[in-house]
């Protein structure tokens, strides 16, 4: 067991699959000698050589091209998309190829790649380096998003990714990289795709987030139960699948759901947990199905003060938490 | 050749029958397909192509029949099982796929194809098709560069008919040819008649052993006609002048080929006559049999979105 950082991670987690796996190779932009703009891939060239760390030109679309191509040719890539807010050129080899590989050629070919995508706010990044782009994806049959919260998540959904024969793509939140560290087992696991996790256990309110929203939503329930709220806590690790089950199975029990997100709310995941709440859970709620996120405005502004006020926080989250228990 | 061509003529009938819904034709590429294809070694090579390339499937070993079972959406088609386009998917026999429709996303995807073989030692070439529309496309350039940086086996083989759908050569680039843009990535780009068998036939082999040898890419631009519309929803006499469909007709290569092949003796008017009589005997044994068969279950459109097995390596 090792005391690590979310970056830490997913360092040392490629690192194994690469030691594991001859096929596992990583490329994108700076993954080479600088290591990663974030270190996720320090050192790794020094140990696997520059044929299997891959510093491409700058150009996202051929990043993931490439990608897919080397994956129906037996490699397992990992690429690596700077920041989430680059990913757009390479929309079309991601939800338009990769996704259909095995639908499109009816089982013949596969895509066993990871994209992995630093995301999200909260780090003064302004409009291209904070934003949030899961949705896209999560709306795309033959894709699998995953969006670890803490070291222990991000090792073991790391490495289910990686050995996936399907196309992942793997989130990362930046503000969690260096703020979240936890216990890592040092052996072998991993953690299935498609499995919620409840982070804290409780009864009058069931709080689902992912990401950095699950640390700020794990302090605001903490600060409830000091004002008598017993808060559930439910970490939805994947975003496609989501795992309804254990939604349903935690908002039936506690009867109340808020789902806070950092993501625009508009068409969203929290968008389609509620729909899931909605259908399923109906007879068993005892207040109005609750949503907290960021205004609608491009996220996110670069000064300081109008970025405070865009992001959720504890506060603004043990707020819905108290008028939603009041209910 | 004549057989392809007997059987892209049976798919525009049967498109005009209602039976095919859509079609792409490859008459007048098929010289350029057949020789590329004939300078390759189908047991080991990567072919990425797009959606004119019927000749180039027939090339590959792929019989009527297959080919019918995708243009008429039936069960037993081997690209995709009727779920995409005709030529759409992967080969059953040899390394054949094509996954869309997007215009040059193929070309990436070929580079990362032939990167992996280069990590494994392989000495496999990778041939990726595409049109001069797909010249146009970042993708392009960011397979090509990547291309030339890692001098990777693979041939960038742009079938050149002056036309993305209705918008001509001149309205596509601003230079002579897609060729010349080779230079920009660090490797040969040769100009080549497309209608001439030998001389695709020359310039791919010398592609190819510059590929095996570990040189890396090259950009050949086989020059051909587009005898008929883009595809069976297109009208091309609405952008192309009489004149230059009078032209065109000139450079069909089928045409070409057996006049060639008359003028040195090595073709009767009689045989020529006789390969056509086969070929279409061919294609009529094929489209009874396909016509006949089912379309796919509904309950097969379930199957294959991701590994059911949750499989992992």
């Amino acid at each position: 067991m090792t005391e690590r950082t979310v970056i830490e991670a997913v360092r040392a987690t490629i690192q194994a699959e690469m030691r594991r796996d001859s096929s596992v190779i990583v490329l994108g932009e700076d993954v080479g000698i600088r290591g990663g703009v974030f270190l996720a891939t320090d050192g790794l060239i020094d140990e696997f050589g520059e044929d299997r760390v891959i510093d491409t030109p700058l150009a996202e679309s051929s990043i993931c091209g490439i990608a897919l191509g080397a994956a129906v040719n037996g490699m397992r890539p990992i690429a690596e998309i700077q920041f989430a807010d680059f990913v757009w050129p390479a929309i079309n080899q991601l939800v338009g190829e990769a996704s259909k590989v095995r639908y499109g050629t009816n089982g013949v070919k596969t895509a066993p790649m990871t994209v992995r995508v630093p995301y999200g706010g909260g780090v003064r990044g302004g409009l291209y380096h904070s934003q949030s782009i899961e949705v896209l994806f999560a709306h795309t049959p033959g894709l699998s998003v995953v969006a670890p919260a803490t070291p222990f998540d991000a090792k073991g959904l790391l490495a289910t990714a990686i050995r996936t024969n399907d196309p992942v793509i793997f989130l990362e939140h930046k503000r969690t990289y260096r703020l979240v560290k936890g216990d890592v087992p040092d052996a072998d696991y991993t953690i299935p795709i498609g499995k919620a996790e409840i982070k804290r256990p409780g009864t009058d309110l069931t709080i689902i987030a992912y990401g950095l929203m699950l640390h700020y939503a794990l302090q605001a329930a903490d600060m409830a139960a000091a004002n008598g709220i017993s808060v559930e806590v439910l970490d939805l690790r994947t975003l496609r699948p989501l795992d309804e089950d254990a939604i349903v199975e935690s908002v039936s029990r506690t009867g109340k759901a808020l789902i806070v997100q950092e993501d625009t709310l508009s068409v969203s995941i929290s968008s389609e947990v509620a729909a899931i709440i909605g259908e399923r859970c109906f007879f068993d709620l005892d207040g109005p199905i609750t949503r907290l996120g960021p205004p609608e405005i491009p996220p996110m502004p670069f000064s300081p003060i109008q970025e405070a006020a865009f992001m959720p926080s504890p506060d603004k989250i043990l707020a819905a938490i108290t008028k939603l228990a009041e209910i | 050749m004549v057989l392809s061509r007997h059987l892209d003529e049976r798919v525009w009938l049967l498109n005009r029958q209602g039976k095919a819904a859509i079609a792409a034709s490859a008459q007048g590429h098929e010289a350029a397909q057949l020789a590329c294809i004939e300078a390759t070694d189908p047991s080991k090579d990567h072919y990425l192509i797009y959606y004119r390339q019927f000749a180039a499937m027939m090339a590959l070993g792929t019989e009527p029949e297959e080919m019918l079972r995708g243009f008429l959406a039936k069960t037993d088609d081997p690209m995709s099982g009727a779920r995409q386009f005709p030529l759409h998917g992967a080969h059953p026999r040899v390394d054949l796929f094509n996954f869309s429709n997007v215009i040059a996303t193929q070309l990436p995807q070929a580079a990362g194809v032939a990167l992996a073989d280069k990590l494994k030692g392989s000495d496999a070439v990778t041939v990726v098709f595409f049109g001069d529309g797909a010249s146009s496309q970042g993708d392009t350039h960011e397979a090509m560069n990547f291309a030339g940086i890692h001098k990777l086996p693979v041939i960038f083989f742009c079938e050149n008919n002056r036309y993305a759908i209705s918008v001509p050569l001149e309205k596509q680039m601003g230079v002579e040819s897609v060729a010349s843009r080779a230079v920009g990535y660090g490797f040969p780009g040769v100009q080549v008649d497309g209608t001439d068998v030998g001389a695709v036939y020359e310039v791919t082999n010398v592609a190819i052993e510059r590929a095996r040898a570990g040189d890396g890419p090259t950009l050949i631009e086989a020059s051909v006609e587009r005898l008929l519309p883009h595809t069976t929803d297109d009208d091309h006499t609405r952008y192309r002048s009489s004149e230059d469909i009078v032209q065109m007709l000139n450079r069909d290569p089928i045409r070409i080929l057996a006049e060639l092949l008359k003028r040195r003796g090595q073709l009767t008017d009689s045989g020529d006559e006789e390969i056509h009589a086969l070929a279409k005997k061919r294609v009529n044994l094929a489209t009874d049999t396909v016509d006949a068969e089912p379309y796919p279950s509904v309950e097969s459109m379930f199957d294959h979105v991701i590994d059911s097995s949750g499989g992992h390596s």
